[in-house]
């Protein structure tokens, strides 16, 4: 059964993978994405990982993917407006990721212990019990410094988007 | 068929999604699809960090994805603010005008 859901959602992660990259209306683009996410977070409930499940929806294809959104309508950016490479770079581009998957495929072969790590699904390590209390008590520290981080990120994004007084002159 | 979903599954799955994240990046003129192949080359490693915690029994590695998640979240606020910031100055979202900093 298991092996059956994991074949069907990663075959939908990489078409759709795909789709971002080749997909000529950027609009396009973020749905393939999103649909990527979708099945990656259905992988995380394989795994039995519920917390990063939720997380996964609620942030990635929520938050990140909606925030994508609003930027291409206001950009109003489409298939027209979208710049092209030329064929040479796109050549050598597909060759340089070619060699890159190369080096991690021989990275593989290399690892002879490969094939007998069974991913156990029935744990209970990914659920939001055990997650929160490891992350409120060894993981205190760097939870209130990504929250730090967060507000600078705010303040950076408002800062960014505000029109400078030179500007809206001109 | 396989008769066993295990790592070496998700290490392939994995290293698959982070070579087209990748190629994404290299092929794409377009700043939004790049930061977007960018998300997907995260996601790529998330993934192979929740099958390697699952494998080890180790919740460490579940906890490193939601702190990545969270810097992506802020990576990404920040760096449509300064998109949307230079296209209004080139009217254009191509990485290839981007070489101000060359004169």
């Amino acid at each position: 059964m298991s092996p059956t859901i994991f074949l069907t959602l990663a075959i939908i992660a990489v078409v759709s993978a795909m789709f971002v990259v080749f997909a000529k209306n950027p609009v396009h683009s973020v749905l393939a994405l999103i649909v990527t996410f979708f099945s990656i977070a259905g992988l995380y409930l394989l795994m039995n990982a519920q917390f990063l499940f939720v997380v996964q929806i609620i942030v990635y294809a929520g938050a990140i993917m909606v925030l994508f959104l609003f930027v291409l309508m206001l950009l109003n950016l489409s298939a027209d407006t979208e710049p092209q490479k030329s064929n040479r770079f796109r050549v050598i581009a597909s060759a340089s990721a070619g060699l890159l998957s190369l080096v991690f495929s021989a990275g593989m072969v290399i690892d002879a212990t490969m094939g007998d790590r069974n991913v156990a699904n029935i744990q209970e390590i990914g659920l939001v019990k055990h997650l929160g209390k490891v992350l409120f008590t060894d993981y205190l520290v760097p939870f209130e410094i990504s929250s730090i981080l967060f507000l600078a990120g705010m303040v950076g994004a408002v800062l960014l988007g505000k029109r400078t007084p030179k500007e809206s002159k001109s | 068929m396989i008769t066993e979903v295990t790592a070496e599954h998700y290490i392939i799955l994995a290293t698959t999604l982070f070579v087209i994240g990748v190629a994404g990046v290299l092929i794409r003129r377009n700043a939004i699809v790049v930061l977007m192949c960018v998300e997907l080359m995260l996601n790529a490693v998330n993934l192979l960090m929740v099958a390697f915690s699952s494998h080890h029994k180790d919740s460490a590695g579940q906890l490193f994805v939601f702190f990545i998640m969270v810097v992506a979240a802020a990576e990404v606020a920040v760096g449509l603010a300064i998109l949307v910031m230079v296209y209004r100055n080139t009217r254009s979202t191509d990485v290839s005008l981007l070489d101000q900093l060359k004169n």
